[in-house]
């Protein structure tokens, strides 16, 4: 094996905006379970809710989201553990979904996890679930939740449909605009809150701002080098599933982007000796992080990122050359939200233009999507983490494999489980990795 | 009823004779909720597709070994040739395993037409008649250019009253299994299910109606021991039921079940409206729901413990396809409503690609508890 020196090819600098982002991580989680000493309200849903419609309630709505939650519980090695065994002892099937293994573990040991790795108890008690459902387990996990909490009350907007790239028929946005308006009355009856238009349109346009700005972030990834590595991303794309229509996080999503930029113009690498660039699929196995850097260091491998960490909640269109922009938000468009019925059109509108979702009901619309990335983020592999913990992302993974080979796209797919670390084989994996990558050629860098 | 297991066990032969006879074109439905009114309005024959409850590696580089055995081995009948007569296939959007295998066909498998019909994952949804109303006018457009001709209101009168006599005629037979002796046995009835959605329905109608002038009069020479039912994922698993009725030491018969392979598939009836489709849309928005569509509630609870209630069920197998999360997810609030209702349960996690052999020693053990129990 040819090893070259480990020469410096970039200047490199710690991202500024990481405090911020760990200060906001933590306040989040924070502000959910302190709701009610505020006079505030808890709701729960999935990271892929209708954030907006909430906004209306007012300022004191606090969300937890069922994935960023648990990936939280997963990355702590030992609570996740407690959470799975008080699954498992409690009969529930041991290949249901990761995240919801970890979060149903929290509820039935009456335990929570802050993001420093702090354990409460108890479990903090929605006052609302409040979910979308694309997944089969969407819905469902928070079905169980409500009974297994004492019959709590529960929305859920069905998305049975996402176009992506298409139009979609009336019948199709109205099902959910239907939906969305019924969310609406629905809250307001139960909370006994009245439902403020105006605040639903600011948090429309918020929403929309975050999904915009940390889609123009996605799109500075292009450069060479990469002003970030997707591990990092996987700490910054998160907040649109926690609460993207918060004016915080789109000022945040703003500041980013602009010294994202500025690390573009100066030509500042997120690892100084990026020789090799890939991207990956589905949520990594948030227990064995330290893979990325592994991999940075030992070959100057950088994951520029993925479908996952750039269309997680985030909305896309295309420019003439067929590659990925962030799409243009109702504000932006100029589109007229003056009624109820005129904000929640728009930003339904907006929603099915997401940039993940649609893998869901495609799995061609994906294997176009990584292409798409391959090029445009110029990515010389793909690793596909075959996520056993979530059927959700690694619906259709096989057949974007056979894809991109016949694309003649070099593909590594190796088994593992984002929200289980006991189904994830560190050493087994690292050491694949490594056989494909000298396969390629990539060259091991002296240390 | 020697005319359903014959058609069970020789499906393909069937489709194949049926296409030469009539000249018809066959379709290959993935999931109970495909409108099969529209396509018999169609002149076509809708027949599910099922498994052949063979182990087979075909499958692996295209689906992930955490699917569901039934998604895959339905699959490897598609990608073996077992259903190369279909001229089409159609999946009616119910869980994520089943997408697959209709992803993976559609790519894979040389066939005319492919349909993903999009529908509601939810049946308690504002707009989801209209909704799906909406994509079928959209999926009867895309038959009608297949097939080159118009579906008029005639014909879809005609698809609606050939899917609701069957309906009528398989809950005629369902009657008989709630004596204290029933008239046919578990096999039977899965027999009379799973034949159905393989034949053409006029034909099973006409059968179903000669066999229901026996039933009044039928006695099996068999003891009923244990009523049980089955609650579950797909399940056309006949050797299974077949071992539990009548080799096992201690004797139970099967009353009813609640499967999309049984009572499910054809419980509810269409009612007639003015728009035609949009009456299709509220039949299979209203029916009992398949898991991944129940919720927020739980109607199907209620048809659970409304069907145990009915035929007198005194213990229930839970038969759990493995890696089949819609029913996972269900299962721990289904085991304690059980409970609430006394009645006790199994829990067996099954393949579709294993003997079911290996189930006899347990199943006896549970029999065994319930001889004290009930
Ligand atoms: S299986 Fe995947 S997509 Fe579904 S809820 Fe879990 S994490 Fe989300
Ligand atoms: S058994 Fe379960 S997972 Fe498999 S196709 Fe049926 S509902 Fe889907």
């Amino acid at each position: 094996m040819t090893t070259v020196a480990n020469k410096t090819l970039y200047p490199t600098e710690p991202l500024k905006s990481w405090n911020e982002a760990k200060y906001l991580r933590a306040k989040y989680y924070e502000d959910f379970l302190k709701a009610p000493e505020r006079g505030g309200l808890r709701v729960s849903g999935s990271g892929t809710m209708y954030f907006a419609l909430l906004g209306g309630l007012g300022k004191d709505v606090h969300t937890l989201t069922g994935e960023p939650y648990a990936a939280t519980c997963a990355f702590y090695q030992d609570f996740s553990t407690e959470c799975m065994e008080a699954v498992e002892k409690a009969g529930i099937a041991r290949d249901l979904c990761g995240y919801l293994r970890n979060y149903w573990g929290g509820v039935l040991l009456d335990k929570y996890i802050l993001t420093d790795g702090t354990v409460v108890s108890p479990w903090p008690r929605p006052d609302l679930f409040f979910t979308s459902h694309y997944c089969c387990t969407h819905a469902k996990w928070y079905q169980w939740c409500r009974e297994a909490e004492g019959n709590l009350p529960m929305y859920g907007i069905d998305v049975p449909w996402h176009p992506f790239d298409h139009e979609p028929t009336k019948e199709r946005l109205e099902y959910i605009v239907q939906q969305s308006l019924g969310a609406i009355e629905w809250m307001e009856k139960l909370t006994g809150r009245k439902y403020d238009d105006e605040l639903l349109v600011e948090a429309i346009n918020t929403e929309a701002r975050s999904s915009y700005l940390w889609g123009e972030t996605c799109v500075l990834n292009k450069a060479i080098p990469a002003p970030l590595d997707e591990k990092t991303m996987f700490s910054l794309y998160v907040f649109n599933t926690l609460c993207p229509h918060l004016k915080e996080v789109a000022d945040f999503y703003e500041r980013l982007r602009d010294e994202v930029a500025e690390r573009v113009q100066r030509g500042i690498a997120a690892w100084p000796n990026e020789r090799f660039r890939y991207i990956t699929d589905s949520q990594p196995p948030w227990a064995f992080l330290h893979i990325f850097r592994h991999l940075e260091r030992t070959y100057g491998a950088v994951s520029v990122g993925s479908v996952y960490s750039y269309g997680l909640q985030v909305n896309w269109d295309f420019d003439e050359e067929g590659s990925f922009v962030p799409a243009k938000t109702p504000e932006m468009l100029g589109v007229k939200m003056d009624t109820r019925e005129d904000a929640v059109r728009a930003y339904v509108n907006f929603k099915l233009k997401n940039g993940i979702l649609c893998r869901f009901y495609d799995s061609e619309v994906t294997s176009d999507q990584m292409m798409k990335i391959v090029k445009n983020w110029k990515a010389q592999a793909v690793l596909i983490h075959l996520n056993r913990g979530c059927e959700g992302t690694a619906i259709g993974q096989m057949e974007n494999r056979l894809d991109l080979m016949k694309a003649g796209i070099p593909v590594l797919a190796f088994e593992g489980n984002m929200g289980d670390y006991r189904e994830f084989d560190v050493q087994r994996t690292m050491s694949r990795i490594e056989t494909f990558f000298e396969a390629l050629g990539i060259q091991r860098i002296e240390t | 009823m020697d005319q359903f297991t014959n058609w069970v066990d020789n499906r393909h032969e069937y489709a194949k004779e049926w296409k030469k006879r009539t000249g018809g074109k066959v379709v290959g439905c993935l999931c109970t909720y495909v409108p099969e009114e529209i396509l018999y309005a169609a002149d076509i024959l809708p027949i599910r597709i099922f498994g052949g409850h063979e182990p087979s590696s075909v499958v692996e580089p295209h689906i992930l070994g955490m699917f569901c055995p039934f998604c895959r081995d339905t699959l490897a009948q598609g990608l073996e040739g077992k259903y190369d007569y279909l001229d089409g296939i159609v999946l009616a959007q119910s869980c994520l395993h089943m997408r697959q295998t209709f992803w993976s066909w559609k790519k894979h498998v040389p066939i005319d037409f492919t349909y993903y019909l999009p529908m509601p994952h939810c049946n308690q949804a504002v707009g989801q008649n209209d909704y799906l109303r909406g994509e079928y006018v959209l999926f009867k457009e895309a038959v009608e250019k297949w097939v080159g001709q118009p579906i008029t209101t005639e014909a879809l009168d005609r698809g609606i009253d050939i899917m609701n006599t069957n309906r009528k005629l398989c809950k005629q037979v369902y009657e008989f299994r709630k004596a204290r002796k029933p008239a046919l046995t578990g096999l039977e009835a899965m027999e009379l299910v799973l034949s159905g959605q393989m034949v053409d329905k006029r034909e099973h109608n006409e059968v179903i109606k000669s066999w229901l002038t026996e039933l009044p009069g039928r006695e099996l020479k068999r003891e009923v021991g244990t009523r049980l039912m089955i609650v579950g994922s797909e399940d056309d698993d006949r050797e299974f039921v077949q071992m539990v009725e009548g080799k096992l030491a201690f004797p139970a018969t099967f009353v009813v079940e609640d499967h999309c392979t049984g009572a499910r598939y054809f419980w509810d009836e269409l009612v007639l409206q003015e728009d035609r489709l949009l009456a299709i849309a509220a039949r299979y928005m209203d029916r009992v729901p398949c898991p991944s569509k129940d919720w927020p509630e739980r109607k199907r609870f209620d048809f659970i413990f409304d069907m145990a209630k009915e035929y007198k069920v005194e213990a229930a197998v839970l038969m759990q396809q493995k890696f089949c999360d819609p029913h996972e997810l269900d299962m721990p609030s289904l085991t304690q409503a059980f409970k609430d209702h006394n009645i006790p349960t199994y829990l067996l996690e099954f393949d579709v690609t294993v003997p079911a052999g290996q189930f006899r020693i347990r199943m006896e053990a549970f029999l065994e508890t319930l001889v004290d129990f009930v």
